[in-house]
């Protein structure tokens, strides 16, 4: 066995913990910590899987910048959570189930690493081969996101500025509302 | 936080090497890994982490809401207006090969501007959610 199954082992057996704390630890503080070390030990996954990139987002996304929003969050709502009286059966059938679904569906996929799989016999081979050709890029990461699929990037960034339009709509108190709000006041006075 | 002065000196020092972190990843992205998104997430990460520790009213100074707003469009219409260029050159839609001399330099011309407009959309869309948390306590 190499040491690479010990590192993997290692670290699933650190996210399975740190998905039991954030259950089990009432301290909200603490839980946006936690969720904080669960991105980072999952962006470490990633590394030990070869995807750098996917590791570089899920650390800066997760371990970075939804830590930081949760402790903005938090400042304002206070650090301690409700307890709650509902009974914890059912959510916890729904996630067994569908824990077991995907674990089923696992079973169709191919062993890890097999140079047969669908992925590595599709397109894969022609980006590894062209991409440099084609692009110059060193990074095939890149060329692929930003050239060779750049509709599907451009979506994404809509999708970004569609979140950001999304929360400046909801969350922030505009002044016209402000002044209908005060006329009606005014108008219940009179 | 105003009044705590370790995590305002280390603030202080950190936060520039943060925003470079992030301008590298942004620049440096065709040869490794990073790009847009990433160094946008790192910059807004530096800027809320600058309007945690000095307050709100600091970072609006800074970097003001409008400012922000607009920025969250111009990095889209960026992205769509390089797409349109190309077009207007004679090639298809984001088909950056028409604007270099060659192929590979049109290529790198246009995947830096892209990027460059992920980047500037995600690092404001960050910032605007903060603002908008951090600005209903009042």
């Amino acid at each position: 066995m190499s040491l690479e199954i010990y590192i993997d082992l290692i670290l699933v057996i650190f996210l399975a913990i740190t998905g039991i704390a954030v259950i089990y630890v009432r301290n909200l503080f603490a839980v946006a910590m936690l969720s904080g070390i669960y991105s980072l030990l999952m962006a470490s996954i990633f590394v030990v899987l070869d995807a750098v990139d996917v590791a570089f987002t899920e650390a800066a996304v997760g371990a970075g910048i939804s830590t930081i929003l949760m402790l903005g969050v938090l400042a304002i709502t206070g650090n301690r959570e409700k307890v709650s009286n509902k009974s914890p059966i059912l959510p916890l059938l729904i996630v067994i189930c569908t824990g077991a679904l995907l674990v089923y569906g696992t079973w169709d996929l191919p062993i890890f690493g097999d140079p047969n799989a669908p992925v590595h016999t599709h397109v894969a081979p022609e980006y590894i081969a062209n991409t440099y050709k084609h692009t110059g890029m060193p990074n095939i990461v890149t060329a692929v996101l930003a050239s060779y699929r750049g509709y599907d990037t451009l979506g994404e960034v809509g999708v970004i500025f569609t979140a950001g339009v999304g929360v400046l709509l909801l969350l922030s108190r505009r002044k016209t509302t402000n002044k209908l709000n005060q006329k009606s006041k005014s108008e219940d006075q009179s | 936080m105003k009044h705590h002065i370790v995590p305002r000196v280390i603030a202080k020092l950190f936060i520039p090497g943060i925003i470079l972190f992030g301008l590298y990843v942004q620049f440096h992205g065709d040869y490794g890994p990073g790009g847009g998104f990433q160094a946008g997430v790192i910059i807004g990460a530096a800027m809320i982490l600058y309007g945690l520790i000095y307050g709100l009213n600091d970072l609006k100074k800074v970097a003001p809401s409008n400012i922000i707003i607009s920025l969250i469009a111009f990095g889209f219409l960026l992205y769509a207006g390089v797409g349109i260029v190309t077009q207007i050159l004679g090639a298809n839609f984001l088909e950056y090969g028409v604007l270099g001399h060659t192929q590979k330099e049109g290529q790198h011309i246009g995947i830096i501007l892209v990027e460059l407009g992920v980047g500037i959309t995600v690092a404001s869309v960050m910032v605007i959610i903060f603002y908008m948390f951090a600005g209903r306590k009042n």
